[in-house]
């Protein structure tokens, strides 16, 4: 076997031939006219042969991993729906956090799908295009994969039947509709600063790793392998992640204020979408694996910091407002629960006031914040909720201009007041939930002017009418199944019927 | 201070010997055991070799085949034929 290893064709020559000797230069138009995007954001390539791919990954051998990965998965699947896998989760709360992930996550896969695709080919170096190429695949991948997992759940729960619909519409759904929005109209470079490397390298972790350790905890087998089949292409996508910033800082030193600009917005952006995973992670797992705040502290405060210091000898800094969620750990989750659970009468997905038990293990992960704020709230409205009046709040909420979520978010360093920026743009006022977010409006008002804000369309009439059964209507949502309070709910009475199955059976 | 790299592998048959040869080949390498996962953090670098990964999977083991089992890491990347390495610093 040692001769045959030495007869075959070396890794790194093998990547040469199939990546590089792919290319060709244009000889009837002109290479600006061929790639019109990859020079007008500013960044300077001196040389595209110097870009280097880590993993070396040729596509024979990417095909051959890539079926190997699907033949596990699908495996997987098979015997998840023809063991009445759903009977083995933990409690159906869970698959509300699962219902977000379809609507919310799964859609920004096949975004990714097209922003790759679109980014790939406007490249002008070959090494970069046939990354993005796979990358584009994989994300094809990961949004097919998990729509078929997760369709298992569809058979039995609901709020799981429309998500491509949802995606476009729901209000909450617009935050992280809007933030790749946001990548894919901007230059391929920025494109790839936003989703390869603040989101892939610096935040994906934060989704994929401890949420998918969660649900393999909580009983989901079809999730997880999903979720680590994915996360194993995120591998090689958070490298080219590295890969491309070290590029562009090392091909000419104008390239590192524009580099740091992208980081510091695209972290801000990252940041503000996964408070929905920490509200997922902290509320919406039965049985938990670590809060938002030690995920926090493992994955950006640690690993994070370790990667902003190699950066360092190019001259890159950690992002702008990099401490302001360090402020935020201890109250983040609670908050963002806490909007949800006002406004549940208008989402595909239930809330409920955690039990008492769950409440113990808050406050054992958040002891200087949980039972000063949050656990007087919380039984406040289970008060309510036992004299009848569970409450649903029927006013809209103001939503932050930049990052679409409802203003719900304290200041940094009092968690009593709610935190408010705004700033003037031709005579009109715009609102913002943090200083990151009016920071990046501020830099670019044209753009974000544009945003569909899901709050002001309502009241401008474009979101199917003026009440919530209207809009309800609008977003194809079941009124009192997909949406409201989890007790009550249909989920809860077809879950609390199988259990009573069982107990029968075993008795 | 030496920061660390960090390798995130699956809790399965395959990727349990790697991990074997990982904390072999790897003497400052803390194993994290997570629901599902592993979690491997070393300070400064961490190398899997190939000729550890083969002697305990007694079978050829092409390098890339860690693509299979790896869920996240942090560090530079360096690939070849006979080992896959993670590092900080030039």
């Amino acid at each position: 076997m040692a001769v045959n290893k030495k007869k075959r064709m070396g890794i790194k020559e093998r990547y040469s031939l199939l990546t590089r000797g792919l290319g060709w230069d244009t000889t009837y138009q002109p290479e600006e006219k061929v790639y019109p995007y990859d020079k007008y954001e500013g960044i300077i390539i001196h040389d595209w042969d110097e870009w280097e791919d880590p993993f070396r990954l040729t596509m024979d051998a990417y095909w051959k991993f890539q079926a190997e990965k699907e033949r596990k998965l699908y495996a997987v699947i098979d015997s998840f729906a023809q063991n009445n896998g759903h009977l083995g989760i933990t409690d159906a709360r869970y698959i509300n956090a699962i219902k977000i992930f379809l609507t919310g996550v799964s859609p920004l896969e096949y975004a990714a799908a097209r922003g790759f695709t679109h980014v790939g080919r406007h490249f002008g170096g070959v090494g970069a295009r046939v990354a993005c190429q796979m990358q584009a695949i994989d994300e094809l991948r990961h949004v097919q994969t998990q729509l078929h997992s997760m369709s298992h759940y569809n058979k039995y729960f609901d709020g799981l039947h429309n998500r491509g619909h949802m995606h476009d519409r729901v209000w909450y759904l617009s935050v992280p509709k809007s933030f790749f929005d946001d990548a894919m109209t901007a230059g391929p470079f920025e494109f790839l600063t936003a989703i390869s490397f603040s989101f892939e390298y610096v935040l994906t972790n934060l989704l994929f790793v401890p949420f998918m350790s969660g649900a393999a905890f909580n009983g989901d087998m079809a999730t997880v392998t999903f979720g680590f089949s994915a996360q194993s292409d995120e591998a090689r996508h958070m490298t080219l992640g590295l890969g491309v910033i070290k590029f562009m800082l090392e091909q000419d030193e104008r390239n590192v204020p524009i580099v740091q600009h992208w980081i510091d917005k695209w972290f801000w952006r990252g940041y503000r979408f996964l408070s929905l995973v920490a509200m997922m992670m902290d509320y919406m797992l039965p049985k938990r694996i670590m809060s938002w705040k030690e995920a926090w502290e493992i994955y950006f405060e640690d690993a994070g910091t370790s990667l902003f210091e190699d950066l360092g000898r190019y001259g890159i800094k950690l992002p702008k407002f990099h401490d302001i969620p360090a402020k935020e750990k201890d109250r983040l989750s609670h908050e963002v629960w806490s909007i949800f659970y006002n406004y549940t009468h208008a989402a595909a997905f239930h809330t409920w006031v955690p039990n008492e038990d769950e409440m113990q293990w808050l406050d054992s992960k958040y002891p200087d914040t949980f039972n000063k704020y949050y656990r007087p709230r919380y039984d406040h409205w289970q008060a309510e909720k036992d004299a009848g009046n569970r409450f649903y709040n029927q006013t809209l909420p103001m939503l932050c201009q930049t990052c679409q979520i409802p203003m719900g978010f304290t200041e940094p360093d009092d968690p009593t007041t709610i935190c408010f920026r705004s700033s003037e743009h031709n005579g009109e006022t715009y609102h913002f939930c943090s200083d990151g977010c009016k920071n990046i409006f501020d830099h670019e008002p044209e753009k974000y002017v544009q945003a569909w804000l899901p709050v002001h369309q309502i009241y401008q009439g474009n979101c199917g009418g003026a009440s919530v059964e209207d809009v309800l209507e609008w977003y194809k949502l079941n009124k009192s199944v997909d949406n409201m309070d989890y007790d009550g709910s249909p989920d809860q009475k077809l879950w609390e019927q199988w259990q009573a199955d069982r107990a029968k059976a075993a008795s | 201070m030496t920061r660390n790299v960090s390798i995130t592998l699956q809790n399965n048959d395959d990727a349990r010997l790697i991990i074997e040869a990982i904390a072999e080949d790897n003497p400052e390498a803390v194993v994290n055991q997570y629901p599902a996962m592993v979690k491997i953090d070393c300070p400064g670098k961490l190398i899997v070799k190939q000729e550890t990964v083969e002697e305990k999977l007694g079978r050829d083991w092409d390098v890339q085949e860690i693509h299979l089992s790896v869920i996240s890491l942090a560090g530079n990347v360096d690939e070849e034929d006979d080992y896959f390495e993670l590092s900080w610093g030039a």
